[in-house]
């Protein structure tokens, strides 16, 4: 491009900012307008049209208002308002605000057809509108729509087009017109197929399955099996998302039973105030979030990170004066272990109860955590992927903790003979202290991230105690790997049945299932054999 | 073998088993003839221990023939309790009594009879005499400590109440583990005694350490390592064995 | 001839047990309806249904003891036999609303009217009937404690596993008859019920009769238990506690006798819900809650396990407790109470109430007597 062509393009776009400034289309505008006084529905069709035809900037508020009844005529001046949702009255002229307008104001009436008309001229108007939400809108009605009047400004947009996804949208549009509308050529048929096709969801079938009726068969044939190959695209997307809701409850369960695969799984101890040391981790959340809300504002977003920390230190220490105060005392008598945890989850329940009432606390989700996006016609919420890495994360790091630390092979060491490592200078007691500590911590750990989907309340413990314990005793006692895997197969496992039987229904089945496999492996998954195991 | 197959009480034939790929028994073949006593021993992890776990239904072996009175019963298809109702009776390397029962409860437990649950709710077994219980208690020297807890019995003479409970059940083949671990030196001697009087209308299979005692029973030897028979005959050919003396007895 | 062989095997406790129950089945009912109120020794009706209620605990104790003390079994899964009792004798007394129900559905209990039903489901059939009714609330229990049992100890599914699938159990029948469209009236459950047997449920006479008849099937249930434990059926239970794998060698099919111990048992805690929802009004779903078999764990740890006496004791003490706590200021600190207890019992007194008075009045008379039986021990 020569300068000298440059320059010319910039006098023209000069001259015609020059005449904005004196709109054009204000005569326009104003003969549109005068046809509402008519009150004839013929006349306020033509004077949509018009308004549409005159892109002024107050087109749409007037046509909106004329949608919802909100358009005026004074009939004495035969001056044109509109009345906002707010109560604000325009000059439809101007579009400014009129502090006192006339007294007797007559509403526009229209009629059904004119509100499809509206509907459209509304479509094509905000196809061009300068935000790019509401032009994808736009789109997206007229893809449901189907209506072929709006072609024409549909192609108009499209050429103006510069964002990528949403010029998509309008060629989506476009096809769903060209599928349906009557006086298309083949190619256009055919070629609208394929985009609908590319399409893949309920909407572009919706669109196929209203294929003219005056198609040949051959197009027919074309775009019967494109619903199909989308039909059998989305049900792979729905295993896909069952899947994913599955991991997702998954990382949950795993979260939650980690710990108690660590007490109970390494150490043989029946903890039944595991949950409740999910539930004090979360609290700890919550009390860290109140601390940074009253004193540190700015750091709110980093109120996870620093409760991570802080969880694993309270309920460890926790875990730990349990261990010393009474678990101790009861090795080799699991049943009584059992029963003593569990008073000492009435009382850790009970206390917290006393503390900060028996209501739900409110405990906020830093700005990572919400929202969500789509991927591969997916939805994935930030706060579930969130979750499901923390959770591989706290998973390899534990693994790594005891095969690679000093403590984690004290730990192995006692498990697997405990006097032999006692007489190897081990000092057993004190493993087993760091032991427990070190499943309780895990538990507050998860406490933090339960606090993010879950209602923290005294009793979230108990909703995830006898998971836990199901997804450690089906994946095998003593086998992280197993608690793995068990946690994410029953978290998809009921993903896939809550579809066909209902959230509770698949929950009880799958603990009848549970109940079922013990007697077939009551081992678990990955048990462990040998001369050891049977004492 | 097909006649040797029909003539022991217990035939055992390639039998092997192994724990997470520690092969505890290997191609292991064991014939034990009706009325005979056998003493095996061999060194810690030889597979004494599991060889009697299979014959009584604890472990199941991964392949090899386990077979009973004549080859009639496979032992390997059967649990343990069905095993005991054959006639297989063990005594374990721990005294296992059921401790907070008298003693004579435990005798009373194990003697012969119907074992069913509706059986001993009725009482039938409440008819059992006795005097039974008496004589077992009188063989096994505990006749004065009929109504002590079992638990509080000294070592030796849970020992004793436990080959007591296996007398009172009158099995066909006692399996005897480590009867005298932890007996003096007399005890050891009268448990032998008693051993060899079990065994004139008895089978018996004893597993012991204490050589003194497996030559005081007299009888037949056989040797296991790693899972397999070492060595088989006369304990004096056993013990003269180089591959015994290597593995085991020492030089 | 029984009953005389069953007296010359009781101990003291046992005795006193029965003497007490049997005191307790003829004087409260009488006292409450032929002394005037103003009497000191009259009993006013509420504390009658209130004792009535720890009797039915007392019984569902003992059955718990039956199988946690004597066989090891220990079931986190009681409670959903003691509610499938309860829930049966509900049916009864729902059907016999009949019009005077809010709808008046002659056939439909309310529940089922409000949901639109149009017909009585299937199960609901012959619960007009009362000795249906209690037949069923003895073998809805058992059949599903015959069909878990048998399916678990087959398997050898045995200790804390055993529990933890229990607690799932009746975790599993919580969810289940929350669901409306179980048929079981859903999260409300059963309740306004009228009469029993044509007699009024809020009747002075009908609540101290099912008073006598509470104590009358304690000690029955007493006696069932008793015999079950010294007879050699007992015996061989207590060889399974102590020494399962043993039992086995010995030639005793272990889950046989489990099987029976544990069927008995859900029936009788059947029993127990069966007579307990008459008393209190209601049956809900609540009832499934994990919580309350482990509380009824706890009662007979605090009586003593292994002698039926000490869970009835405990199950009537840890109520009274609990009653008292929870009706003044200290409510909120009931389950401190209760935590601590739980705490308390398994550290500091294992054998529980009656075991350790037992243990102390055995050291007292040194030379053991012949007819003292032994004093259980923990099982694990």
């Amino acid at each position: 491009m020569s300068l000298a062509r440059l320059l010319c393009a910039l006098l023209v776009s000069i001259i015609l900012a020059g005449q904005i400034v004196k709109p054009a289309y204000a005569a326009d505008l104003a003969s549109a307008l005068t046809r509402f006084s008519a009150d004839d529905f013929t006349e306020t069709a033509t004077a949509i049209d018009e308004i549409v035809a005159t892109q002024a900037p107050q087109a749409e508020p007037i046509l909106s208002a004329l949608g919802n009844a909100r358009l005026f005529v004074d009939m004495a001046t035969k001056k044109v308002y509109w009345r906002t949702a707010a109560g604000v009255v325009h000059d439809a002229l101007t579009g400014e605000a009129v502090a006192s307008p006339p007294a007797p104001l007559s509403t526009v009436r229209v009629n059904n057809r004119l509100r499809r008309v509206l509907s459209n001229a509304i479509g094509a108007l905000t196809l061009m509108a300068p935000e790019p939400q509401r032009r994808r809108e736009a789109a997206d009605a007229i893809f449901r729509s189907r209506d072929e009047t709006a072609l024409p400004q549909l192609e108009e947009a499209m050429k103006a087009e510069k964002v990528p996804a949403i010029s998509r949208a309008f060629q989506h549009a476009r096809a769903s017109i060209l599928v349906t509308a009557p006086g298309v050529t083949k190619e256009q048929r055919i070629e609208a197929i394929t985009v609908l096709r590319d399409r893949a969801d309920m909407g572009a079938i919706a669109a196929l399955r209203s294929l003219n009726g005056t198609a040949d068969a051959e197009t027919k044939t074309l775009a019967a099996t494109a619903v199909t190959a989308i039909e059998e695209r989305l049900r792979i997307v729905g295993y896909v998302q069952n899947i994913w809701y599955g991991l997702s409850l998954g990382s949950v369960l795993l979260l939650a039973a980690i710990g108690l695969a660590i007490t109970f799984g390494v150490m043989g101890v029946i903890n039944m105030a595991h949950g409740e040391m999910v539930m004090l981790g979360a609290y700890t959340t919550f009390m860290v979030q109140e601390f940074l809300r009253a004193n540190a504002p700015h750091l709110l977003e980093m109120s996870l990170t620093i409760s991570l920390p802080l969880a694993f230190l309270v309920t460890g220490l926790i875990g730990v004066a349990i261990e010393r105060g009474v678990i101790r005392f009861l090795y080799g008598r699991p049943l009584e272990t059992l029963l003593a945890t569990w008073g000492i989850s009435l009382i850790l329940q009970q206390t917290v109860r006393t503390v900060f009432g028996p209501t739900n606390r409110e405990v906020s989700s830093p700005s990572y955590m919400s929202g969500a996006f789509d991927f591969m016609g997916l939805s994935i919420t930030w706060g579930r992927l969130w979750i499901i890495v923390f959770t591989l994360i706290v998973f390899v790091m534990l693994l790594m903790a005891l095969k690679h630390t000093s403590m984690g092979l004290h730990m192995r060491a006692v498990t697997q003979n405990r006097r032999m490592a006692s007489s190897m200078g081990i000092r057993t007691p004190w493993v087993d202290a760091m032991t427990f500590g070190l499943g309780s911590g895990l538990a507050g750990i998860a406490g933090v991230a339960l606090s993010q989907i879950d209602n923290v309340s005294p009793n979230l413990g108990q909703s995830y105690i006898i998971d836990s314990f199901m997804v450690v005793v089906f994946g095998g006692v003593g086998n992280l790997w197993g608690t793995l895997v068990s946690a994410f197969a029953l978290g998809v496992a009921n993903k896939f049945l809550e579809p066909l039987a209902g959230a509770v229904l698949a929950k009880i089945l799958i603990l009848v299932l549970l109940i079922l496999f013990i007697q077939k492996r009551p081992r678990g998954l990955f048990a462990l054999k040998g001369r050891a195991v049977e004492a | 073998m097909s006649e040797q197959r029909t003539a022991a009480v217990l035939y055992l034939d390639g039998v092997s088993v192994s724990f997470d790929g520690y092969r505890a028994i290997r191609n292991l073949s064991l014939v034990i003839e009706p009325g005979e006593m056998r003493a095996i021993i061999g060194p810690n992890g030889a597979g004494k221990t599991t060889m009697m776990d299979i014959v009584t239904g604890k472990t199941r072996p991964d392949e090899g023939d386990v077979l009973f009175d004549g080859g009639r019963h496979d032992l390997t298809k059967l649990d343990e309790t069905a095993i005991a109702e054959l006639g297989i009776g063990r005594k374990f390397q721990k005294p296992t009594v059921f401790e907070s029962h008298s003693v004579a409860d435990n005798i009373l437990l194990a003697l012969k009879g119907p074992r069913g649950p509706f059986a001993s709710l009725f009482g039938w077994r409440n008819k059992l005499h006795a005097d039974k219980i008496d004589e077992v208690l009188k063989i096994t020297g505990l006749l004065d400590h009929r109504n002590r807890l079992a638990g509080e019995i000294s070592h030796g003479q849970k020992q004793w109440l436990e080959i007591g409970m296996l007398l009172a059940q009158d099995p066909a083949i006692l399996l005897v583990d480590e009867p005298v671990a932890g007996m003096t030196d007399a005890e050891t001697e009268q448990t032998a005694a008693l051993l060899r009087d079990i065994n004139k209308s008895h089978t018996v299979i004893v597993v012991e350490h204490d050589m003194s005692f497996v030559r005081a029973l007299d009888c037949k030897v056989t040797c296991l390592h790693e899972g397999s028979v070492l060595s088989e005959g006369t304990l004096d050919k056993v013990a003269s064995d180089d591959r015994v003396i290597e593995v085991y007895l020492g030089r | 001839m029984i009953t005389q062989y069953l007296l010359s095997r009781f101990e003291k406790t046992g005795i006193a047990f029965i003497v007490i129950v049997a005191a307790m089945a003829i004087f409260v009912p009488l006292s409450n309806l032929l002394l005037p109120a103003s009497s000191p020794f009259h009993v006013p009706t509420h504390v009658m249904s209130l004792m009535g209620k720890y009797l039915c605990y007392a019984i569902l104790a003992i059955s718990l003891d039956l199988v946690w003390g004597y066989c090891g079994i220990l079931s986190l899964g009681h409670g959903a036999f003691f509610a499938l009792g309860g829930y049966a004798m509900g049916m009864y007394l729902m059907r016999q609303i009949g019009t005077r129900g809010v709808y008046g559905n002659p056939v439909l209990p309310d529940f089922m009217v409000f949901l639109n039903w149009k017909e009585l489901p299937w199960f609901w059939y012959g619960f007009d009937m009362f000795p249906f009714a209690i037949i069923m609330a003895l073998f809805a229990p058992g059949v599903l404690a015959f069909l878990f049992g048998w399916l678990t100890f087959r398997s050898r599914v045995t200790g804390v596993y055993l529990s933890i699938i229990t607690q799932a159990l009746t975790y599993a029948l919580m969810l289940a008859f929350f669901r409306n469209d179980m048929g079981f009236g859903g999260n409300n459950g059963l309740t306004d019920f009228k009469d029993i047997l044509g007699y009024s449920v809020q009747a002075q006479g009908t609540r101290a009769t099912l008073f006598f008849l509470t104590a009358l099937t304690l000690l029955l249930t007493y006696l069932i238990c008793r015999w079950m434990t010294i007879t050699s059926f007992g015996k061989v239970l207590v060889a399974v506690r102590d020494a399962e794998s043993r039992t086995r060698f010995l030639g005793y099919r272990v889950e046989h006798y489990k099987l029976v111990a544990f069927t008995v048992s859900a029936a009788l805690a059947g029993l127990a819900g069966a007579l307990y929802v008459p008393q209190v009004g209601i049956i809900n779903p609540g009832e499934f809650a994990p919580a309350n078999s482990i509380e009824a764990v706890v009662w007979v740890a605090v009586g003593g396990r292994g002698t039926l006496v000490g869970a009835a004791v405990g199950a009537v003490l840890v109520n009274f407790a609990k009653s008292w706590f929870t009706t003044g200021a200290l409510a909120p600190y009931w389950l401190f109470v209760l935590g601590s207890i739980f705490i308390f019992v398994t550290l500091a007194m294992p054998k529980g109430i009656v075991g350790t008075l037992k243990e102390w009045s055995g050291r007292m008379r040194a030379p053991r007597d012949e007819s003292k039986a032994p004093v259980a021990q923990p099982a694990e």
